[in-house]
């Protein structure tokens, strides 16, 4: 499917969907699965484009989250600016352990990873005085919803959210269907495929590891900011350990390939502990199930799976 | 004619509908009923489900029966966001119960504010509380309030000089901080102050070094979770005879089982009546309400009850008290009526709210307690 064609489906499904929302609280739901698709199309770049994996990726949120709430406190900055700087930051230190870490495969990458991710929690978690340590911090005010208010558009937080994360996410999948099909996305799935080989035609490997990287991590510090901003709290949790795995767990369970499966696989992910409350004290098994069946009777992730089949039974 | 069939049958369906909407009064909660604060959340989960089922039995509130939403947010305040935007919106309830931490509490207690709904917390730390949020209110005690306890104690014992050894997670580190706060207040120096890692096996450095300090009186060790058991454990091991206390984080049965009952003989820690039910006098205020939560729990679940279910149970009483005193379930009445809410008698404490205090909680509601023989006994 065509870059426009995909990314017309994506803005009509945002546009569409409050129609059927019998109330407020669906707006939230959407708004998250929003926040946390634009972390999954991170990590779509970074596994499903370069092939590079990482467990760490909630310590880039948390760098995000923080932003946003540490510099409107610190320096009075304003919190969309402090959105800015989080995306800045998460670039400079990503670029600045890329170089190292990149060098690792394998399971010794996933390592080095969670490790980075871990030791942001503990930062964050030890930094009392900083960041109010393990019980979180508050979060400033975007302050836009009363300026929209001023010019005599009344919406509600959650109306408001859904639609600044939407915005972001269609802006996210944007660049990162552009990126695909770009010279650097095709030498990022070219070193996926071979690294030897794409060495041999010329491609500088550790240099497309590294721009996937940077990338992935501004995709994450943006989407821990928009979460900090919108719960106007914000605890350690967000970078915690489980968060890197959900976010990853998002992103194969959709598709990693696919820009598309990516969102997919973090609505589904986001919805689900929703739909299973009804289950209550069995949620998490069924959860464990779902995920289990999907991992092997459709290995390459939800949404390119099922697009296989739906093509498999026109022919 | 059928039109107006249809139409009369679509009436009569919505005043139905309206009228068993209307016979009953939503209450909501979200609890870390599993994930790492469990050991909150559960308890309180527990003690929400069987008040809920007593109260209906017993013909509800004014005849109207309550619904209780529960949801269980894992300890996770996105979560916990979630839920409650979920309860407020979506199954429209009156009133909120929860936050079993300080940080799904803090997540709600903002939305809560914005769409005026009363929201009693049931997590310790002071900021929920201070400054006062309109709609927020709690039931546990805070961190200060115990260290106050504990330095009124010290006090009383002569004792001048401390080591404090705390916990780096939440419930400790927020401790430590007001401990350290207050401390003067009571002519009090922390002389040495330690900490360790929520997940540390050994804390036998941490305690050596406090011994080495010179003129330490008396040792205090904020934390909860299986760290203060280590703690007593290490204490108990490297013989040292300095006057040792606990924080009201490990007020439970539990925390003697883990610690062994040799090795926490003569820790003092403040807690609350629930505790020592059996032991209350005659003449207690509180005797009546511990003695009927502590036997309905016991014969309900077969286990005791904890200070955390006892959270519970006073921020139920509190919330069914105002919704009762208001007469109607509008969330601002409801409100009014918990700031209100004057001697009300729980498991924690007497609570006495006004427009300045929404915990409404003094020292009193704590008890100075010593583990003798594997049990507790009151030091008053």
């Amino acid at each position: 499917m065509s870059k426009w064609i995909q990314l017309a489906i994506l803005a009509a499904l945002i546009a569409i969907l409050p129609v059927f929302f019998p109330s407020g609280y669906y707006y939230r739901i959407g708004a998250l699965v929003f926040v946390n698709g634009i972390a999954v199309l991170g990590l779509v770049i970074l596994i499903g484009f370069a092939g590079q994996i990482s467990l760490g990726h909630a310590g880039f949120a948390g760098i995000g989250a923080y932003a946003c709430a540490l510099a409107p406190e610190q320096f009075g900055l304003h919190p969309a600016l402090a959105l800015l700087l989080g995306a800045v930051l998460s670039a400079g230190i990503a670029a600045l352990i890329g170089r190292p870490i990149l060098r690792l495969k394998g399971y010794y990458l996933a390592v080095a990873t969670l490790g980075f991710g871990i030791l942001v929690a503990m930062t964050i978690q030890n930094e009392r005085a900083l960041t109010g340590g393990p019980d979180g911090m508050a979060v400033e005010e975007l302050g836009l919803r009363d300026l929209l208010r001023d010019l005599g558009w009344r919406v509600s937080g959650g109306e408001f959210w859904y639609g600044v994360c939407g915005i972001a996410l269609l802006i996210g999948a944007w660049i990162a269907l552009n990126l695909r099909d770009s010279p650097t996305g095709r030498a990022m799935r070219a070193l996926h495929g071979s690294e030897i080989a794409s060495r041999t035609l010329g491609i500088d490997v550790a240099r497309q590891k590294l721009v996937a990287f940077v990338i992935s991590a501004v995709f994450a510090s943006v989407s821990g900011s928009l979460l900090a901003l919108q719960n106007r709290y914000i605890t350690p949790d967000v970078a915690g350990f489980m968060h890197s795995i959900e976010l990853v767990t998002m992103a194969v369970l959709g598709g990693a390939g696919s820009v598309m499966g990516g969102i997919f696989g973090a609505a589904i992910l986001t919805l689900l502990p929703q739909v299973l409350t009804v289950l209550a004290d069995y949620e998490q098994v069924v959860l464990g199930v779902i995920m289990v069946t999907v991992m092997i009777f459709m290995p390459q992730g939800l949404l390119p799976s099922i697009a296989r089949r739906l093509r498999r039974t026109r022919k | 004619m059928t039109i107006r069939t249809t139409t009369a049958l679509l009436t009569c369906a919505a005043i139905a509908a309206a009228g068993t909407a209307g016979a009953e009064i939503r209450l909501g909660a979200s609890l870390s009923a599993t994930g790492g604060a469990a050991f909150l959340g559960d308890p309180e989960a527990k003690t929400l489900e069987m008040l809920v089922e007593q109260l209906n039995e017993e013909g509800g509130i004014d005849g109207e029966e309550v619904e209780l939403i529960l949801y269980d947010d894992g300890g996770d305040p996105n979560q916990a966001r979630t839920f409650a935007t979920r309860l407020i919106e979506d199954d429209e309830v009156v009133a909120i119960i929860g936050g079993s931490t300080t940080g799904t509490t803090m997540s709600i207690a903002s939305l809560a504010e914005d769409e005026g709904i009363p929201f009693i917390s049931l997590a310790g730390a002071i900021q929920i509380i201070d400054p006062v949020r309109e709609y927020v209110f709690k039931t546990p005690h805070t961190d200060r309030m115990a260290c106050e306890k504990i330095f009124e104690d010290m006090q009383a014992r002569g004792f001048t000089t401390i080591g404090m050894i705390s916990g780096t997670d939440g419930f400790g580190a927020s401790m430590q901080a007001q401990c350290k706060e207050v401390a003067g207040d009571y002519d009090i120096e922390i002389a040495a102050d330690e900490t360790y890692g929520p997940q540390d096996a050994d804390m036998t450095p941490q305690l050596t070094r406090i011994r080495n300090t010179d003129g330490i009186d008396a040792i205090l060790n904020p934390g909860f979770g299986q760290g203060p058991a280590i703690v007593t454990r290490n204490y108990s091991q490297l013989g040292i005879d300095t006057p040792f206390y606990q924080s009201h984080g490990v007020a439970s049965d539990a925390f003697i089982e883990l610690a062994g009952a040799s090795e926490s003989e003569g820790v003092r820690l403040p807690g609350t009546a629930l505790l020592i039910a059996d032991l209350l006098e005659e003449g207690d205020p509180q005797r009546e309400v511990v003695t009927s939560y502590n036997d309905a729990y016991r014969e309900q679940y077969g286990e005791a009850p904890s200070t955390f279910g006892g959270y519970a149970h006073d921020a139920f009483l509190l919330m069914t008290n105002a919704i009762r005193e208001a007469g109607s379930d509008d969330p601002d009445a409801i409100r009014d009526a918990l700031e209100a809410t004057d001697g009300l008698v729980g498991t924690t404490g007497t609570y006495t709210m006004s427009e300045e205090d929404h915990l409404g909680l003094d020292l009193s509601a704590f008890r100075m307690l010593e583990i003798t023989d594997g049990g507790w006994s009151s030091v008053e």
